[in-house]
C-alpha cells in the first residue's frame, strides 16, 4: 500500500452527491439548436472554418486552433450553419462571445473517422491529433491537453496522476463516468503515460466513491495495466491538481515552477476518457457528461452535446417551481449563470438548480475580526484575512506580496468564514484588476516603444535626407571645379580651364533650349484645342466678347 | 598635536578622494524622477496636455513647470498617482475623462492620401499612396491625432466597449437592506 500524505487545511462540507447517482447516464435528447461558442478553452481563439448557409457533419472541424496554446472546436451534429455570430456565453459576465449556431438535420451523419494507432506516430503529431481533436482539461479548468503531454527536459517523469477526486459538493460526472466507462479512461492513460514515459500511473479517487475506485481497479486488471488505483481521504479540495499530487506523491509543486518540473503530471479522468475517443477511433470531443442536479425532479448524469442551450438542458431534470436560479459547477467554486439562453460548453461539469431553501441567502458581511480561520483552511497556505485587507482596499500590490496568485479560489475561506465575508469574490476582484492593469501597463510599454523607433526613423531620414543634399552639393560643386573627363587629358592647361568654364556653360545652354521647346510644344497644345465655349453664342453674347477684347486691347498694347 | 592634525588631514584627503571617485562612477544619468513619472503616464503620445509626448511632459512635470492634471487619457487615477509620487495635491482634470477608445478608418470613404500615417504618433496605421488604409486596432492608444489631417474625414473613434476579453469581476458589494 502507498503511503499517503496530506496537504494542509480543507474543509468538509456535505458532499450531497447521492441522488444525482441513482441513474446511469442519460443521453439528452438532440435540441432543436446547437450554439457552439469558438473560445472553449484557455489560450487562443479559433477562428471560424463555416459560414451561414454550410452544411456540417458531426465531427466536422468549425473552429481551427490559431496558436499553440489553442484547441479546435468542431460541430457536435450534421446540419445547418444558420449564423456565425456573437451569443450569450456561460460565463459570469453574461457577455456574448463568436459562436457558430446549428440547426441539426437529425441525422447525425458523421464525417470520415480515421481510429489511429498512436504508438505508430511521432509524439509531436498525437499531440496535433489532440489539439486538432479539441481535447482539453474537462475537470473545469479547460486547460488544453496537449500543451500539458511535454515532459521537462531535465527531469524524468516520475509519476502520471489521473484526477477522480472529484471533491466539489453535488458533482457526480467524474464518479459516474468511472463507473460506467472505465476501461477508456484506462485507455487514454496510458497514451497519455507513453506520451510522458511516465514510470508510473496513479490513480487517485476520493475515498467516498467506493464503486468507481472498484470499477477502475477492475478495468486496469481486465487490462492488464500496472496502474494503481488508491482511495483518498475525502476532503474539500482533495481534486485540486496540486493537492492531489501532495496527497499521492508528497511533492509540492512551488508557485514559481509547473508540475513537470516536478516530474508530475496531472490529468482529470473526463479528459483521458475524450482522449482515447480522439485518437482510437477519431471521435473529435463533442459532447461531455453533464451533473444535473439541485432543486430538481430527476437529479442525473447525462451525456449532453456541447453547444446545447442550458435552458433545453435543464428541462431534463424537470425543475421545482421554487427554482430561482442555476449554478454552473459545484457551489464551491462555481458561479451563478446569468442567462440560462448561454450554451453548454466544455467547462460545464454540473449544473445545480438552486432555490431559497437549498441555498439560503448568505448572511449579511460582518466585519474581519482576524480570527484566522480562513488561513487555517486554506489548502495553498495562504493568510487571506490580510489579501481581503488589501483587496478591499485596492492595495493590489500588497496582495501580490501576499501571493494573491497561488489562490486557487477553492471558497474554503468564505465556507469557514464567521463574519460571513465573500473572500473569494474580493481575490477574483483584485486578480482581474491586477490583470487588466498588467495589459494596460504592457501596452503602454509597447507604445512608448514605438513611439521612440519613429522619433528614431524620423531622425534618421531627416539625416539621410540632409546628407544626401550634401552629396548632390558637393558633387555640384566637382563638377564645376573639376574638368569634365572627355578630351581634357589631351589637352594643355589653358585650354583645359576654358573647355572646363565652357562645357558647364554648354550644359546650362542645352538645358534652357530644352525648356524653351517644352515651353513651345505646351503653347502649341493650348492652341491646337479650341474652346468649346466660343460656338454657337448668342449676338448678345458675341457682342459682350467683342466690348471686352476691346477694353483689353489697349492694356496689352501698354505692356 | 601635529600627529593629530596630519591624522585628520589625511582622513580628509581619503574621505574626500573616496567622495570623488564615487559621484564618477555612480553618475546617475538623467532625472531618474522623469522616468517614475513616464511610466505612470499612459503613453498615448497626444499631445492633449500641450507637450509633444509623454516624456517631455513628464520632463516638465519633473522640472515643477507643469501642473499634474493635464492628462486626459491617463484619467484622475493617473493625477492621483502622480500626486502619490511627487507629494503634491490632488486636483481635478482639466479635461473631461473619456472612456478608452479606438480609431476606426471608414475604408469606402478612404482616397489613400497618407496624411493619417504621418500624424500617427505609435505607427498603428498601416497603407501606402494611394491605397487604402487601416487602423490596426491592437496599436492604437486613441490618442485622436489622425483625425484632424484626414482630408475627406473617414477616421472616426470608437469607444471600446466591455468585453469578454477586457471583463472583471466587480467590486463586492454589500447589499443594505431597511430593517422596520
Amino acid at each position: 500500500m502507498l503511503q499517503l500524505f496530506k496537504f494542509k487545511g480543507g474543509v468538509k462540507p456535505d458532499p450531497k452527491k447521492t441522488p444525482s447517482v441513482q441513474m446511469p447516464i442519460g443521453i439528452a435528447p438532440l435540441p432543436p439548436l446547437l450554439i457552439v461558442p469558438l473560445h472553449q478553452s484557455i489560450g487562443g481563439k479559433p477562428n471560424p472554418l463555416v459560414e451561414a448557409g454550410d452544411r456540417v457533419l458531426k465531427g466536422q472541424l468549425i473552429g481551427g486552433a490559431d496558436q499553440w496554446l489553442s484547441s479546435a472546436v468542431h460541430a457536435p451534429t450534421s446540419g445547418t450553419v444558420l449564423a456565425v455570430e456573437e451569443r450569450l456565453a456561460a460565463h459570469p459576465s453574461g457577455l456574448p462571445t463568436l459562436s457558430v449556431v446549428i440547426e441539426p438535420d437529425g441525422r447525425d451523419a458523421w464525417i470520415e473517422r480515421t481510429p489511429l494507432d498512436y504508438t505508430a506516430l511521432e509524439p509531436e503529431r498525437v499531440r496535433e491529433i489532440l489539439r486538432d481533436s479539441g481535447v482539453v482539461g474537462l475537470g473545469g479548468a479547460v486547460f488544453p491537453s496537449h500543451a500539458k503531454l511535454a515532459a521537462a527536459k531535465s527531469v524524468p517523469m516520475d509519476e502520471l496522476i489521473i484526477n477522480g477526486g472529484e471533491c466539489e459538493p453535488f458533482m457526480t460526472c467524474d464518479d459516474i463516468l468511472m463507473r460506467e466507462r472505465a476501461e477508456g479512461i484506462v485507455l487514454g492513460s496510458g497514451i497519455f503515460r507513453d506520451l510522458l514515459k511516465a514510470r508510473r500511473v496513479l490513480v487517485g479517487i476520493e475515498d467516498n466513491k467506493p464503486e468507481a475506485v472498484a470499477a477502475m481497479k477492475a478495468a486496469v486488471e481486465k487490462l492488464g495495466e500496472n496502474f494503481e488505483v488508491i482511495a483518498v481521504p475525502t476532503r474539500y479540495p482533495a481534486g485540486g491538481a496540486k493537492q492531489l499530487i501532495r496527497v499521492l506523491t508528497g511533492k509540492e509543486v512551488p508557485a514559481s515552477k509547473r508540475s513537470p518540473e516536478m516530474g508530475v503530471q496531472c490529468f482529470n479522468v473526463a479528459t483521458a476518457y475524450t482522449a482515447w475517443r480522439a485518437i482510437v477511433h477519431g471521435e473529435p470531443v463533442l459532447s461531455r457528461i453533464v451533473t444535473l442536479t439541485g432543486n430538481v425532479e430527476q437529479p442525473r448524469n447525462w451525456e449532453v452535446l456541447l453547444g446545447t442551450p442550458l435552458k433545453d438542458f435543464v428541462a431534463l431534470g424537470k425543475p421545482k417551481s421554487d427554482t430561482d436560479r442555476y449554478l454552473m459547477g459545484g457551489p464551491m467554486m462555481g458561479f451563478e449563470l446569468p442567462s440560462l439562453e448561454a450554451p453548454l460548453v466544455k467547462a460545464t461539469n454540473c449544473i445545480i438548480a438552486g432555490s431559497p431553501s437549498l441555498f439560503p441567502p448568505p448572511a449579511p458581511e460582518m466585519p474581519c475580526i482576524r480570527c484566522g480561520a480562513c488561513a487555517d483552511v486554506c489548502p495553498h497556505e495562504l493568510q487571506p484575512f490580510e489579501m481581503y485587507w488589501f483587496a478591499r482596499a485596492r492595495n493590489f500590490g500588497k496582495t501580490q506580496e501576499y501571493n494573491i496568485f497561488d489562490c486557487i479560489e477553492c471558497g474554503c475561506c468564505s465556507y469557514v468564514c464567521p463574519s460571513h465575508i465573500p473572500l473569494v469574490q474580493y481575490f477574483r476582484f483584485a486578480k482581474s484588476e491586477i490583470w487588466s492593469r498588467e495589459r494596460e501597463k504592457n501596452m503602454a510599454d509597447a507604445a512608448k516603444a514605438r513611439f521612440e523607433l519613429r522619433n528614431e526613423r524620423d531622425e534618421r531620414e531627416k539625416a539621410e535626407k540632409a546628407e544626401r543634399l550634401a552629396r548632390a552639393a558637393a558633387a555640384k560643386a566637382a563638377v564645376k571645379k573639376a574638368p569634365p573627363e572627355s578630351g581634357s587629358e589631351a589637352l594643355s592647361g589653358d585650354t583645359s580651364v576654358a573647355v572646363a568654364a565652357a562645357a558647364p556653360l554648354d550644359a546650362d545652354a542645352a538645358k534652357k533650349a530644352a525648356i524653351a521647346a517644352a515651353m513651345e510644344r505646351a503653347r502649341q497644345q493650348r492652341e491646337s484645342v479650341q474652346p468649346k465655349n466660343t460656338e454657337g453664342l448668342t449676338v448678345a453674347q458675341r457682342k459682350e466678347i467683342a466690348e471686352i477684347e476691346a477694353r483689353r486691347a489697349p492694356l496689352q498694347a501698354e505692356e | 598635536m601635529l600627529t593629530a592634525i596630519l591624522i585628520m588631514a589625511l582622513g580628509a584627503l581619503v574621505l574626500g578622494a573616496a567622495l570623488g571617485f564615487a559621484s564618477i562612477k555612480f553618475k546617475v544619468e538623467g532625472n531618474p524622477l522623469v522616468e517614475k513619472i513616464e511610466a505612470i503616464l499612459p503613453q498615448t503620445q497626444c499631445g492633449q496636455c500641450g507637450y509633444p509626448g509623454c516624456k517631455p511632459y513628464a520632463e516638465a512635470i519633473a522640472d515643477g513647470e507643469a501642473e499634474i492634471n493635464l492628462c486626459p487619457p491617463g484619467g484622475m487615477e493617473g493625477v492621483r498617482k502622480l500626486a502619490d509620487l511627487l507629494g503634491r495635491d490632488v486636483k481635478p482634470l482639466d479635461a473631461e475623462e473619456k472612456p478608452k477608445q479606438v480609431a476606426i478608418i471608414d475604408e469606402q470613404t478612404c482616397i489613400g492620401c497618407t496624411l493619417c500615417i504621418q500624424a500617427c504618433p505609435v505607427d498603428a496605421i498601416v497603407g501606402a499612396a494611394k491605397q487604402m488604409h487601416t487602423i490596426v486596432e491592437s496599436l492604437c492608444t486613441g490618442c485622436e491625432l489622425c483625425i484632424k489631417p484626414c482630408p475627406v474625414e473617414c477616421i472616426r473613434m470608437e469607444t471600446i466597449s466591455e468585453n469578454i476579453d477586457n471583463w472583471k469581476w466587480k467590486y463586492p458589494v454589500v447589499e443594505l437592506k431597511r430593517v422596520a
